[in-house]
């Protein structure tokens, strides 16, 4: 049997139908750009709905936290080859400056430690180059084991 | 007093929450909604909405909806207590999760730890079915802005 790891395409697909299924995700239309073995770039469309300051049109800082824990999450589960599920232990976001407004925030999560037990995410969002950002952040993940019965999201099939 | 004070002092005054409430395009979209205790406190909730869910199978509450919660939550006690002209802006925000959040109410409560000049700290809960129950607690800093007199014009 093929596994996630050893199979970049299936993995690909395996982080993206898990991505897309997140209900939250879907009503920001929250989208990966492009995924690597251990990283995920995904994006946040610009929406009046998500609006933290009517004034200026700025992003809810909180809606940038929604995407940094989906698109940190979805790195860690990248990390682990797609064979196992993750829940968020704690997550720490600086605020550096407003997202501009009008303009979509994408989000580049790379996973530079997997443990035994926890992995570990940084994350950075930017408009235009992860040189300017909006945001940085650190993260950490349990690893809460394989994917149950019927938890399978269809694109991978890990080895036991 | 600018426009933002006038209306925390009119929602103060009316206990016209929903208004202080749905201000924020974002906190109305995922339902942040708030009401004082008889001790003067206020307690933060997010009524469940499935667009809210992170994960389908479980279900769970996202965490980043949670943490959104939580901040917004924040911001608005900021308000309340008067202590910023405008929105306070966000500087850093830490969570820890303990729990998965349920399809269910999600209630949260802050307290301003320590208030200076220009800078807050606040520490926020919160928790499902009993404040013993814990699902994450944060803590932030918020950059304040105050005019130095109350009857300038803005």
């Amino acid at each position: 049997m093929s596994t996630a790891a050893t199979d970049p395409a299936a993995l690909g697909e395996h982080a993206r139908s898990f991505f897309e299924r997140i209900p939250h995700g879907q009503t920001l239309g929250l989208e990966i750009v492009s995924f690597a073995p251990r990283s995920l770039l995904a994006r946040l469309p610009y929406r009046p709905e998500i609006v933290g300051n009517p004034q200026t049109g700025h992003i809810h800082s909180g809606a940038l936290t929604v995407l940094i824990d989906q698109t940190s999450g979805t790195a860690a589960i990248l990390a682990l080859g797609g064979k196992e599920q993750v829940a968020t232990l704690d997550l720490r976001v600086d605020h550096l400056r407003p997202a501009q407004a009008g303009k979509p925030v994408y989000a580049q999560a790379d996973c530079y430690r997997v443990a035994r037990d926890v992995v570990f995410v940084r994350c950075i969002c930017y408009e235009d180059s992860p040189d300017d950002p909006v945001a940085t952040s650190m993260s950490t993940f349990m690893r809460t084991g394989g994917w149950q019965a019927g938890q399978s999201t269809g694109g991978v099939r890990g080895e036991a | 007093m600018n426009e933002l004070a006038e209306l925390v002092a009119r929602v103060r005054a009316e206990k016209d929450y929903e208004r202080l409430a749905e201000l924020v395009p974002y906190a109305k979209l995922i339902g942040v909604s708030f009401g004082e205790q008889p001790d003067g406190s206020l307690l933060f909730s997010l009524p469940y909405r499935p667009s809210n869910i992170g994960n389908a199978l479980l279900p769970a509450l996202h965490g980043g909806v949670i943490a959104a919660f939580m901040e917004h939550s924040a911001t608005l006690q900021l308000l309340w207590n008067m202590e910023s002209t405008k929105l306070p802006k966000i500087i850093d925000f830490s969570i820890d999760y303990l729990r998965p959040g349920r399809p269910e109410t999600l209630y949260a409560d802050c307290s301003v730890v320590r208030q200076g000049q220009r800078v807050a700290n606040v520490a926020v809960n919160a928790w499902q079915g009993s404040p013993e129950r814990v699902v994450a607690t944060a803590r932030m800093h918020f950059l304040l802005s105050r005019q130095a007199q109350p009857q300038s014009a803005d």
